[in-house]
């Protein structure tokens, strides 16, 4: 076989090595998801109203995006919406009013031709298909579909018959839905039990039997069991472990940076230094806001830096190190002020602002990098109960990016101060933040992207937006 | 944190100090570690679990039971396995036939029930003495009388229990199992291979009568993950807790497809030859020599569907290109980051850092270079490459020497002690085949000259060493 002799060069902004003649051998790994997925998959929700599949879809898709998956979620229901302008009551959905079972096909249809877009012209991985998806004709017209172009298809089926789980379902999400706008709790409530009515006739649940070859999880009761079926590969399974660890106990999740250090005061990144004076002091404080919390059995978890640490010292709580959460690394620029990598390294700084996400330091890492890094954190976050999370700057927007469904472009310049907490509480389909500021002076650390991020700009234009330090 | 009141506050926080070893920070009261912290990467769980297999023979019990334990040892969770079978074959020294095993054979019951007895209290003394986090009781506990009892002396000794159930009723699987596993067994070292398989198809009839499957209403109480058909299909039920999560989502991705991996690492570099560690070079031309054999020694191996990985480092890259098939990069591959010590030669090290090179070769697992990593580090990082690598099937890595060591260690059950001198040199590769309960290795040297890179363990450890002491097994280079 000919063999050419290919060189390699290093792409200058994630530091990957490729053939420089264009060679289609090599794939880059820059998620923790192999690069290799060919087919599209499609996951189909199943199940009757107020079982989670929203609740489900979103949370998935948010996590499959984060970790680098591009996934979007189609949820039927919304289709309806803008198709019908108002809803009226639960006979909309009783299986004999023929008009209203038209206009549900088509906005699946609709919905599931959206999907189609999404894979062929806007490099979507993974669609969420989210409707009740209840009979089995429903389900065959999307496997129909799925295997007309291709794609694959995992099932997300959640049965539920805990009263009071559904109770509270209704309460946390179709009380306030656009259908229920103007009617009063009881008579919502009541109506929306009569819509579940009109599809529980109908409802025939994925079969062990008929539908032992298709892929899917069944969830029961919100997480106590679990049915798995033919698991193609790794993206399903990925799914599978993450679903099998998220659940809908209330707690909170605390996310702070540590208390000033001394490398912070003179405008310096990365390092292992200790706290500052002030940094100290947000210790204690931050001891004390944690007592008023009054949390029952809470976890604090630290990186293996000793500022983290010093700070967690100060709760006088037994606390975990995880070296998962160290700060990212800067590689030859650690310890370095901006200034300083603006009059070494000017193309790198210039780099850096292109493309803040990808972008890796010389011997270091990128924030994409610290998502695959931090991976196992939030495995372990959602498993959890309440957790205080004493993290660095850039840890601490890559967990925040993740809570808030925050895109890569914004993720590298999420606001997080020190001295500050940030107190996430999971509601309805999202998180509610609490920003609380102890009140305890520090340095900002916060580079906005300059205007000008060209490699031949002038040092002043390049070290515009750098916060003041000693 | 419950209260107030509940806690003696300092006034000041107490004094960090860095482990010289691991290079961890732990605050010091009087200058003395003070260990209240975990530093383990999770609290895996505060209570010791017993994981118990249930299924009829021939259902690859014994098979997930040492995988997962190996598993679990890899990641650093102390497991072991505790085999009733091979309880039994020490307390009845000859195995006669399938008539020890038959539900009325009074004599054969009391035995088998002793040995279970028996093997309960080495999983006790494991647990509560040893230090051990996980014990794996393999046996075929197939009734719900056993199983209470199990689960009645986890309860006493507040151990966590997980059932692992397998289910198959698909007899290809069986017989190849049976061929696989059992004609070798102990219990058939006088049998030809038919005799063999007719007692052992009247032993798991035995058992069959008795055999009441985990049951979804009546234990819908307990923790367990049921596998169906090989993995076809699972049932998960309770999971507790973090460890118990991890076993599920390890068992969810084995797979016994027949399949090879091939582990090497790249081709001579640059650095190699001067006896440079670490750094980011090309490869030296017997490098590319190397390269260019792997390519018709892949080609050679005539393997469907080959998967090739190589870490983000220039030197594996260089080396897959010359074999012209797609291959992938992970940055989870990359060698071991020497952090200061980057690019220095062993005698360089010796020279700047005496007693960290000193401290090293006391404990290599767990010694972690300054503003760089340890072994120990390397196999957290490794894990998501290991659980990818059990879902693949025929794959060639191409990696680092210390990174093929921590892949070797998995897959050939070595211990943290010997994982940092496993032999892993230059332009060799290593064949692994998966068979009965291990591995094969095959070894294959391409016959391309390289310098060596393996430093032996030193007699002396001691910081006071002389560099001399300390030098003596650097091997040659430029």
């Amino acid at each position: 076989m000919a063999h050419k002799e290919n060189k390699l060069t290093q792409n200058p902004l994630e530091k990957i090595w490729i053939p420089s003649l264009s060679s289609k051998l090599y794939q880059r790994r820059g998620s923790s998801v192999p690069q290799f997925t060919n087919s599209p998959t499609m996951i189909v929700m199943v199940g009757l109203p107020a079982r989670g599949k929203t609740y489900i879809s979103k949370k998935l898709t948010r996590y499959l995006n984060w970790i680098g998956v591009p996934t979007k979620v189609f949820n039927v229901g919304q289709y309806r919406r803008d198709v019908t302008q108002s809803y009226k009551s639960y006979k909309f959905f009783r299986p004999d009013n023929q008009e209203a079972m038209k206009i549900r096909k088509e906005c699946a249809i609709a919905a599931l031709q959206d999907v189609c877009v999404y894979f062929n012209q806007e490099q979507g991985h993974v669609a969420v298909f989210d409707a009740t998806n209840t009979t089995t004709e429903r389900r065959d017209v999307i496997l129909t579909i799925a295997s007309d172009n291709g794609y694959k298809v995992f099932f997300i089926e959640s049965l539920c018959d805990d009263p009071e789980i559904i109770a509270e379902n209704i309460k946390q999400v179709k009380l306030s839905s656009p259908d229920y706008e103007g009617y009063d709790a009881e008579d919502a409530v009541a109506d929306f039990l009569k819509r579940i009515d009109c599809y529980s006739m109908t409802y025939v649940p994925l079969d062990d039997n008929d539908d032992r070859s298709l892929s899917y999880i069944k969830i029961f009761n919100v997480g106590s069991r679990y049915l798995v079926n033919r698991v193609q590969d790794h993206i399903q399974s990925r799914i599978v472990y993450y679903l099998m660890n998220i659940h809908v106990t209330p707690r909170s999740i605390y996310l702070t940076r540590h208390g000033e250090s001394e490398l912070n005061l003179v405008g310096r990144i990365g390092g292992d230094s200790g706290l500052s004076s002030r940094g100290n002091k947000f210790a204690s404080a931050l001891g004390g806001y944690m007592r008023s919390q009054c949390i029952r059995d809470l976890k604090v978890w630290t990186s293996h830096m000793k500022r983290t640490i010093q700070t967690a010292e100060a709760l006088s709580v037994p606390y975990e190190q995880w070296k998962a959460l160290n700060e990212i690394d800067a590689g030859v620029c650690e310890e370095m002020t901006y200034e300083e990598i603006q009059d070494r390294y000017p193309e790198e700084f210039a780099l850096r602002d292109q493309n803040k996400y990808r972008y890796r330091y010389p011997k270091g890492e990128s924030y994409e990098d610290l998502v695959q890094r931090l991976e196992p954190v939030i495995m372990e976050l959602e498993r959890q109960e309440n957790v205080l999370v004493v993290c660095h700057q850039a840890v601490m927007r890559c967990l925040l990016a993740y809570f808030l469904d925050k895109s890569a472009a914004e993720l590298p310049y999420l606001k997080c101060p020190l001295h500050t907490v940030l107190k996430l509480t999971p509601i309805a389909y999202g998180c509610k933040v609490e920003c609380i500021f102890l009140n305890i002076e520090a340095v900002n650390t916060h580079r906005d992207k300059p205007v000008n991020v060209e490699v031949d700009r002038k040092p002043g234009e390049a070290l515009h937006t750098v916060p003041d330090h000693i | 944190m419950t209260s107030h009141d509940c806690v003696i506050m300092d006034t000041a926080p107490r004094e960090l100090t860095q482990n010289p070893l691991k290079k961890i920070w732990m605050p010091c009261r009087n200058g003395l570690p003070d260990t209240r912290i975990s530093q383990r990467r999770v609290c895996m769980t505060n209570c010791p679990t017993l994981i118990v297999t249930v299924g009829l023979p021939a259902r690859g019990k014994t098979y997930i039971s040492k995988k997962l334990t190996r598993y679990l040892n890899w990641i650093g969770v102390p497991t072991k396995e505790f085999n009733v079978g091979q309880y039994r074959r020490e307390c009845v020294k000859i195995y006669k036939s399938f008539e020890f095993f038959h539900p009325e054979n009074e004599e054969g019951l009391k035995i088998r029930r002793q040995c279970a007895l028996t093997a309960l209290n080495d999983v006790r003394q494991y647990l509560r003495v040893d230090g051990g986090q996980v014990a794996v009781f393999d046996a075929t506990n197939t009734t719900r009388e056993r199983r209470g009892t199990i689960t009645r002396f986890a309860d006493q000794n507040g151990f966590k229990v997980f059932f692992v159930e397998s289910v198959c009723e698909d007899p290809a699987v069986i017989a190849e199992n049976i061929v696989q596993v059992k004609l070798g067994s102990p219990d058939y070292i006088d049998c030809n291979s038919e005799e063999a398989i007719d007692d052992f198809m009247k032993r798991i009839k035995c058992y069959e009568n008795s055999y009441q499957p985990l049951d979804e209403v009546l234990d819908r109480d307990l923790s367990y993950i049921k596998i169906i058909d090989v993995g076809r299909r699972y049932l998960v039920n309770r999971v507790q807790d973090h460890i118990q999560s991890r076993i599920v989502y390890y068992l969810m991705n084995i797979h016994i497809t027949p399949r090879a991996i091939y582990l090497c690492r790249h081709g001579e570099s640059d650095l190699n030859v001067k006896g440079r560690i670490g750094g980011d070079s090309g490869l030296s031309s017997r490098g590319k020599e190397f390269a260019k054999c792997l390519g018709k020694f892949i080609q050679g191996q005539n393997i469907t569907d080959l998967k090739v990985w190589t870490s983000q480092m220039k030197r594996t890259i260089q080396t897959a290109e010359a074999i012209s098939v797609p291959y992938e990069q992970w940055k989870a591959l990359n060698e071991i980051d020497a952090g200061v010590c980057e690019e220095m030669m062993y005698e360089e090290i010796q020279g700047h850092f005496p007693l960290e090179f000193a401290l090293r070769d006391q404990d290599k697992y767990r010694y972690r270079y300054p503003k760089g990593e340890s072994y120990e580090d390397l196999v957290q990082r490794l894990e998501p490459v290991i659980m990818e690598l059990e879902r693949q099937e025929n794959i060639l890595v191409i990696c680092h020497q210390a990174v093929m060591r921590c892949l070797l260690a998995y897959f050939l059950d070595k211990s943290a002690e010997e994982l940092p001198y496993l032999k892993c040199p230059l332009h060799t590769v290593l064949k692994l085949t998966p068979v009965a309960y291990g591995c094969k290795v095959e070894s294959v040297c391409l016959n391309v000259e390289a310098v060596n890179t393996h430093r032996d363990k030193p007699e002396n450890v001691d910081p006071s060493r002389m560099p001399e002491e300390a030098l003596l097994t650097v091997p040659a280079h430029q």
